[in-house]
């Protein structure tokens, strides 16, 4: 049989960015939650019971609900995407909670990240660091043959690893720092590996990561909480090589 | 309505070269005169973007998403198709053309498709160029696998996440184009209106989902790459914001409306758990490649774990049915036999609407560790959700709606029957015909946006020389005002009744009635549900908050509303297509043995449906399919 | 030379400073400890050692004003950081669970100041011949030479002062397990093959520092090593 359960849920509450924000309890909203339920879906049900009683609903960033869009952005407990290893928020299941459970769920936190109502927050920090280089500048019609650049297997798994990563923020929101140095790290060596990526490498190098510090993001001191955090287990040795990278770009080319 | 699909002349193979001399050509110091708008970013609409830009175009681009590169594409899994031979196993052009109109059940447009297997092998070099990290052999050459209903190694991947690092690869490129200024990127932004002027797309309408505020944008021509309707269903693989309001709002304009009927049941997604259900989750069709299918040959098995199940009174029935296709049959059979088993009472699972998907006999022929390498991040994915291990017990999978093959009717440039309004990929209705082949939509996003509207939009400009208008003119202002109207009215209403509750009745009364198998019967009971449940809609909807701000409740109420018109569209559709063929089964037409039947004398044609003003049934049109190189022919997989 | 400003300005430039100086303050710790573990070698041998040390002159100096020029960066460039991450966050969390992150990573800023105060007081006893021990500090030895050996013997047998070094070696201890780490990561020093042993580098040279550091006072205090006065 399926097993239920009702939860204490301390929701951040925030109309807009100007507003400054306050937790929520909500406890009859939150009762027979089944297990079989996606975290999400048990947000559904609560939003739709305080509809229902004419509250407004929480408000909260999801699209996919696969976890590959990298949309959904909650803390859960002081984690963010809540307490799964490798998992987004909306691929957690509530059999990971029990009868009587008090949860807070917060925002990511991060000054490059304004909270606009509730739960979701503008991530266009990111985006701006990747528009600034993140790219190969190469125009449509003008490709060789795909099989004319032998990638080997190893390259191309690496820059797959750094590839794999869907934005979303966790590193940022989980960094005591709120650092998103693994985020662009990420990036960067998904394109600086490729040898397509090559011609590029100094100015996308320095120009990812001036428009990383401009946006406001903390430092990296080395607390691995991005690591721990990131749903598609992107690891932080590609930090150290921006670091390596960008002391090159810097310093060695001309 | 006058459907002219402006195919080019000359033999199958020549017709797109000749097309592209064809085209009146803009002069690169006149481009930076034309503004394009683009609304989506997914696959064909990011690349189409970024492509534009490059040519010294200057685009605005739309997404209702907070970034372009989370646009729904993302989350294709399986690969890309290209006929790039690279395997040596003897696929080509034509041979990609041909499984396609075949896989589409004949209701596709050749020279479309043919363009569409010409194009494939660039958008591998293309997304290579881009960075997109493709498998690869050890040697460092492309690696290729084997997909659902191909009987070559066609398709390209990475990993399981194709659909996200092509669509990296396209938001790459637009992401240089922003930081070169050509394109400027509208975040939360939701198109409610298309505006048109004398016959002819002239802009949109938006609303920033943040401020709340109404806006115009004017431009020469509009670009949609909206995607599919598949959330008409409530319950689909689709992402929870992906709508047809864009595509509604474009047919209430003049735009004909091609095939709504024609949905794609994806037959491996992982079965329903309750109601609070939000959304299903495919799993990569990949997994046919090595999983078998089967469900308990007697129904007092069903309730019994899949192992106390012996190997005699297991029931692989696709295996039975189809000895040389086995698991790989295309989708619509593998979906429609699943149903069938369940309909028969051996179903699986807790709500016997289930069936298994097995990896044992993998496991034992290849290895953990190899299973473990093609499917490991499914397998993951699939722990997660269900809390079941597949190495050890098999999957449970249903199908699920996934892919909507209908679309706006598009002529061979891609433009609707409105002037200057084109629309690309899942949202046309061109390629796939009533079916689509695995690892084809990709294909098809990417063709659109890199390769075929960069000629077909130049052609547009440098003939038509269009007009762009201020944004004061009548037709933005009014366009303007019933947006607001409308939303002023859905807040207003302060029914009872949320706008999910609305949405998962239609979904019901759609999966139901017009799902993966239609009769008359209940298409025609299924016509007037709708109706009933759209009046009381408007009466007893409940959209807690105002227009005035982010209001999440309004965004939904706005879609919903138009999903309530639109599903009868699709009803309306799937009842004159007396036929079965492709994703539309109608019960009336099967063999003995339950396989599709189509009537080819009578259906061989596209259904375009115009508007016809509130109030009125719309009127249907039709676009013949003509064949002259894919003989028709009754889809065998036996 | 704009470029050479931006690189020092940036985030990551911040953080080579952090390294580069770090891994100049770790050779010192390291040369130090090594220099005054001839106490065990006995009285005679440190105090040469302090005057060959001092008879250096000007290349003593030169190190010195490096030490000091180190000393400085490393603070300011750790108190740039540590302002521009705290402005980063300016909302914390209700709840902050800590998954990989260590106590040593996080006491990075305390440590620090820790250090510091050390420091002054360190070189207030032990070079410039202040506090309230200064009397130790103008000790002979038969060849009148400082008294080096008899100083440290000195000073370790006050158990105040014996145990405030104590723990500044601790938390010199912790500051060095995640610095030396982080010095490679930052630098970008790193291998699939030697990630292992970079990770263990930092605690590893931590321990050896605490223990060689710490054995001076602990063999005082159990009266293994005694004053010859």
């Amino acid at each position: 049989m399926s097993r239920t359960m009702n939860l204490t849920l301390n929701v951040w509450r925030q109309k807009d960015s100007k507003d400054s924000g306050e937790f929520e309890k909500y406890t009859e909203e939150c009762k027979d939650i089944s297990e079989h339920m996606s975290f999400l879906e048990m947000l559904d049900v609560v939003n739709e019971r305080l509809i229902e009683k004419g509250k407004l609903p929480i408000a909260f960033d999801s699209d996919c609900r696969e976890g590959i869009c990298g949309t959904c952005s909650m803390v859960i407990n002081g984690r963010p995407h809540g307490p799964w290893k490798k998992t987004t928020a909306c691929q957690l299941h509530m059999r990971e909670y029990k009868d009587g459970d008090v949860l807070y769920i917060e925002p990511w936190r991060a000054k490059s990240f304004p909270v606009l109502q509730d739960l979701m927050v503008d991530r266009e920090a990111l985006d701006s660091i990747v528009q600034a280089g993140g790219y190969i500048s190469t125009n449509c019609g003008s490709a060789p043959d795909a099989n004319s650049i032998q990638i080997g297997k190893e390259i191309s798994d690496a820059a797959m690893d750094a590839a794999a990563c869907i934005g979303c923020g966790a590193c940022v929101a989980a960094c005591p720092n709120s650092s998103a140095m693994l985020f662009t790290a990420a990036k960067l060596s998904h394109m600086n590996t490729l040898p397509q990526g090559k011609p590029e490498v100094a100015k996308r190098t320095i120009a990812m990561v001036e428009a990383m510090d401009k946006a406001g993001f903390g430092n990296c001191s080395n607390h691995l909480e991005c690591e721990a955090a990131c749903p598609k287990d992107i690891k932080a040795t590609v930090i150290a090589e921006m670091n390596r990278g960008y002391a090159k770009a810097s310093l060695l080319k001309r | 309505m006058i459907l002219d699909a402006r195919i080019p002349e000359g033999p199958i193979e020549k017709k797109w070269e000749n097309a592209k001399f064809g085209y009146k050509l803009v002069n690169p110091a006149n481009k930076r005169k034309f503004d394009i708008i683009v609304v989506g970013s997914g696959l064909a609409g990011g690349a189409a973007a970024a492509t534009l830009a490059e040519l010294g175009y200057n685009v605005a681009c739309f997404c209702y998403q907070d970034s372009p590169r989370r646009a729904h594409s993302i989350a294709a899994q399986g690969g890309i198709n290209a006929a790039k031979n690279y395997q040596g196993d003897g696929d080509s052009v034509y041979r990609l053309f041909y499984d396609t109109v075949k896989g589409g059940d004949y209701r596709s447009r050749e020279a479309n498709v043919y363009r569409l297997a010409q194009v494939s092998r660039n958008i591998i070099d293309q997304a290579t160029a881009m960075g997109v990290p493709f498998a690869r052999e050890y040697g460092g050459t492309l690696a290729n696998r084997s997909f659902g209903g191909a009987q070559v190694s066609r398709t390209f991947y990475a990993r399981g996440q194709t659909g996200q690092q092509l669509l990296l690869g396209a938001y790459a490129g637009l992401s240089r184009q922003i930081n070169s200024g050509k394109v400027t990127m509208f975040t939360r932004h939701e198109m409610l209106e298309m505006v048109t002027h004398e016959g002819r797309a002239v802009g949109i309408v938006t609303r920033d989902m943040v401020s709340g505020k109404i806006e115009s944008h004017a431009g020469h021509s509009v670009l949609m790459a909206t995607g599919g309707y598949g959330n008409t269903f409530y319950l689909s693989t689709n992402a929870m914001g992906c709508n047809v309001t864009a595509a509604y709002r474009a047919y209430k304009k003049g735009a004909g409306f091609a095939n709504p009927c024609y949905t794609q049941i994806h037959p491996t997604c992982i079965p329903v758990s309750g109601d609070y259900q939000s959304k299903l989750t495919l799993m990569s069709e990949s997994l046919r490649n090595d999983g078998r299918i089967w469900v308990p040959k007697n129904k007092e098995d069903c309730k019994k774990k899949p192992e106390q199940i012996a190997e005699e009174d297991r029931d692989y029935y696709l295996e039975r049915k189809y000895p040389a296709f086995g698991n790989l049959v295309p989708r619509d059979v593998a979906s429609r036999n699943a149903k069938l088993m369940c309909d028969e009472g051996r179903g699986v699972g807790a709500t016997g609407f289930g069936v298994y998907l097995d990896f044992a006999d993998a496991i034992g022929r290849l290895g953990k560790n190899l299973v473990e390498e093609r499917y490991g991040n499914l397998f993951e994915m699939y722990e997660r959700i269900t809390g079941d291990d597949p190495y050890t017990t098999p999957m449970k999978i249903y199908p699920a709606v996934h892919y909507t093959m209908g679309g706006l009717w598009v002529d061979y440039n891609l433009q609707s029957t409105v002037d200057g309004l084109f629309v690309l990929g899942e949202a046309n209705f061109s390629d796939h015909g009533a079916n689509r082949l695995g690892a084809s939509a990709l294909m098809q996003g990417l063709a659109d946006g890199y390769f075929v509207i960069p000629y077909t939009l130049g052609n547009y400009l440098g003939s038509e020389k269009p007009e762009k208008l201020s944004t004061d003119h009548a037709v933005f202002k009014d366009a303007e005002k019933s947006c607001k109207d409308r939303i002023e009215k859905l807040v207003s209403i302060d029914g009872k009744r949320t706008v999910d509750s609305f949405h998962k009745e239609l979904g019901l009364i759609m999966w139901e009635h017009c799902g993966m198998a239609r009769n008359e019967s209940g298409l025609k009971k299924a016509l007037e549900l709708i109706p009933a449940l759209r009046e009381e809609f408007w009466k007893d909807v409940k959209v807690p908050g105002s227009g005035a701000n982010l209001n999440q409740s309004l965004e939904k109420a706005g879609r919903v509303a138009d999903f309530l018109e639109f599903g009868e569209i699709m009803c309306r559709d799937a009842l004159t297509r007396d036929e079965s063929c492709g994703g539309h089964f109608r019960e009336e037409h099967q063999t003995e043995e339950g396989e599709a039947l189509r009537v080819d004398e009578r259906f061989s044609h596209a259904a375009v449906w115009e508007y016809k003003g509130e109030g009125n049934e719309p009127t249907r049109h039709e676009e013949p399919m003509t064949f002259e190189h894919v003989k028709f022919s009754s889809r065998s997989y036996k | 030379m704009s470029w050479f400003g931006n690189y020092i300005k940036s985030s990551i430039g911040a953080k080579h400073l952090m390294a580069i100086t770090g891994l100049m303050l770790l050779g010192f710790v390291l040369a130090h400890m090594l220099g005054n573990l001839q106490i065990f070698m006995g009285q005679a041998a440190i105090n040469a050692y302090a005057v060959k040390l001092q008879s250096l002159g000007v290349l003593l100096w030169i190190m010195r004003g490096g030490l000091v020029l180190a000393v400085l960066v490393h603070i300011y460039s750790a108190m740039r950081l540590v302002s521009m991450n705290s402005a980063a966050r300016p909302v914390k969390y209700k709840m902050a669970f800590k998954d990989k992150s260590s106590f040593a990573s996080r006491t990075m800023k305390w440590g620090g100041i820790i250090l510091i105060l050390f420091l002054i007081f360190h070189l207030v006893q032990l070079t410039l011949g202040g506090g309230p021990l200064k009397a130790n500090f103008n000790l002979l030895d038969e060849y009148g030479r400082h008294d080096v050996y008899n100083m440290t013997v000195l000073g370790f047998q006050n158990v105040a002062v014996a145990a405030s070094y104590l723990v500044a070696m601790l938390v010199l201890c912790f500051h060095l397990s995640h610095g030396v780490t982080s010095l490679f990561q930052s630098l970008g020093i790193n291998h699939p093959k030697y990630n292992g042993m970079i990770k263990m580098a930092g605690p590893s040279i931590a321990t050896l520092v605490l223990i060689g550091n710490c054995s001076m006072p602990i063999a005082v205090l159990a009266g293994w090593v005694k004053a010859t006065v």
